[in-house]
């Protein structure tokens, strides 16, 4: 899992930087020279202050947003401003009032176009492993926080685009729900073969579900450190207890928490 | 409760006081009277109905014509907005006797005065009902590879719609005054030049009367919106009452 593997990465984010113009002549630095890389199946998570660019990162990745440098490469492909290679979590669970769970999670393969049949039938395949079956009819606002996030994760990796982008799924749960949703992640990690990009503002939730994790600095985010996590898989809960766990959180809030070198803002 | 209790009232001070009935008559005569006249009101009841209704869909349309080529067109808000809140400025009253002199007395200026009135709420509410759509949800929606087009169809349309009924409430009660006043100002028939033509014989009963019919169309056509709604967008009232929960 190392960058001297031979074969080219899933995916590869390449010396990214980004500013948004605030007019006037201003700009914020939001993003600043950003590499890092995840291979095929391998899981990545990414740290940072709130507000130092990870949203914004997605976007990037997603397509959604132009770089001012760099590039995203596929398997070694440049594919900058593509939309067709990421599926995208956002931060909001935007599951539709107006549409039942079934044809929220079938979203994405409807507007990619192909019948609406076929679609919700491959969305409805995985109603079981997602833990909503029953509920395919339902409407988002009979369900729980963590179901709603269960069908927001399902309506992504239905897509089966290459790379997901998860971006603090479970960041609006109580932390009961929450550790559930992370032994669940976990779980239905290791019986796919997904490459993910998740982004959290948990250490602990970074570190028992990650394969590496990615910390990046305060606005304009920089990284600070890529630290592999050597934890056997299946993760258990249990190891949130280990020697090396509490290792692990200890580096990576030092690292957070190191006293940083910000560019402060056009506007001060 | 209300009012019938203020119904009551009006009986009572009427009957104390000897009143004329050509000044304020009392309930219970504006309801015999009306009964007796029944014929004749819902003669005129019925072109009222059906100007109302006209004149509301065309001015739907427009709004929806409108609302999404601003929805569509940054250039086209800018061009068509000061338009929009210009053609509120122009008073009624007094371009609808004009409208009676370029048209005459048929259909036209009647739907022309009601399109006037109601398209502005309506498209408005359309807009911005456009404009209420999570920003993140097109986001969401364009990394699915949507293009604008669908980004339309499958979240600003249906975003869009709650505001739309509740600019549609708002809509229909001035399309049926809107009616009655284009009719007043110069008719063959309908509840505004009866409402005229009553006042002018003094039969202030009669006036009152449609007056009543017509409170009672909007109510009507109030309720309808309601029905409708329910029935277009069901998920609105679930997910509403859901949150209050
Ligand atoms: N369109 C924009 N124009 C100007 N500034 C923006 C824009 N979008 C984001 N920003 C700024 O860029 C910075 C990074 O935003 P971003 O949403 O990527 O942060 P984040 O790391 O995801 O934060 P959080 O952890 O709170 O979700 C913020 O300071 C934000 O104000
Ligand atoms: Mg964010």
């Amino acid at each position: 899992m190392s960058e001297t593997t031979a074969a080219a990465p899933r995916v590869e984010v390449r010396a990214i930087t980004k500013s948004f113009e605030l007019g006037h002549g201003q700009s914020r630095p939001v993003i600043n020279k950003v590499d890092f890389s995840a291979q095929q199946g391998e899981f990545l998570a990414i740290i940072g202050p709130s507000g130092c660019g990870k949203s914004t990162l997605f976007n990037i990745m997603a397509g959604l947003e132009k770089p001012r440098d760099g590039e995203i490469l596929v398997d070694g492909r440049p594919v900058t401003g593509e939309r067709e290679h990421f599926a995208y979590m956002p931060q909001k669970d935007l599951l539709f009032p107006w549409r039942t769970i079934l044809q929220n999670t079938a979203l994405g393969l409807e507007v990619r176009g192909g019948s609406k049949k076929t679609a919700r039938a491959s969305a409805a395949s995985l109603f079981p492993a997602f833990g909503l079956s029953g509920f395919e009819n339902s409407h988002p606002f009979e369900l729980s926080g963590g179901m709603r996030q269960r069908a927001a994760l399902l309506r992504t990796v239905v897509q089966a685009r290459d790379v997901l982008l998860l971006d603090e799924p479970f960041g609006a749960l109580d932390s009961l729900t929450r550790t559930d949703m992370q032994a669940w992640l976990q779980d239905v990690w290791s019986h796919n073969s997904w490459t993910a990009v998740l982004i959290t503002h948990d250490i602990r939730e970074a570190i028992y579900l990650a394969d590496r994790v990615v910390v990046l600095s305060p606005r304009p985010a920089s990284v600070r450190l890529n630290l592999p996590i050597d934890l056997p898989r299946p993760r258990q809960l249990s190891m949130m207890a280990s020697a090396r766990f509490a290792h692990y959180e200890l580096q990576l809030l030092e690292t957070l928490h190191r006293p940083g070198n910000p560019v402060p803002d056009g506007i001060g | 409760m209300i009012v019938l209790a203020l119904l009551a009232t009006w009986q009572g001070a009427v009957a104390a006081g000897g009143v004329k009935p050509t000044v304020l008559p009392s309930p219970q005569r504006i309801v015999e009277q009306g009964w007796l006249a029944r014929g004749i009101i819902w003669a005129n009841t019925v072109p009222t109905l059906q100007e109302t209704f006209l004149g509301f869909a065309v001015s739907l349309t427009l709004a929806w014509v409108l609302a999404v080529a601003i929805d569509f067109s940054p250039w086209l808000r800018r061009a068509l907005m000061p338009l929009l809140v210009a053609s509120q400025t122009i008073p009624i009253i007094a371009i609808a006797p004009l409208m009676i002199i370029w048209f005459g007395f048929g259909l036209m200026p009647k739907i022309m005065v009601i399109a006037l009135v109601t398209f502005f709420p309506v498209t408005v509410g359309l807009i911005d009902g456009f404009n209420l759509t999570d920003r993140d949800a097109g986001n969401l929606l364009r990394s699915m590879g949507a293009n604008r087009w669908k980004q339309f169809v499958y979240v600003r349309l249906p975003s869009a719609l709650p505001s739309f009924f509740t600019a549609l409430r708002i809509g229909i009660a001035y399309a049926v005054t809107g009616a009655i006043f284009a009719e007043y100002i110069g008719a063959r028939e309908g509840l505004g030049i009866y409402m005229a033509t009553m006042k002018n014989s003094f039969r202030t009963d009669l006036v009152l009367a449609a007056v009543a019919v017509t409170a009672f169309l909007s109510v009507g056509l109030f309720l309808l919106t309601y029905a409708a709604e329910r029935l277009i967008i069901p998920w609105h009232s679930k997910e509403r009452r859901n949150r209050h929960v």
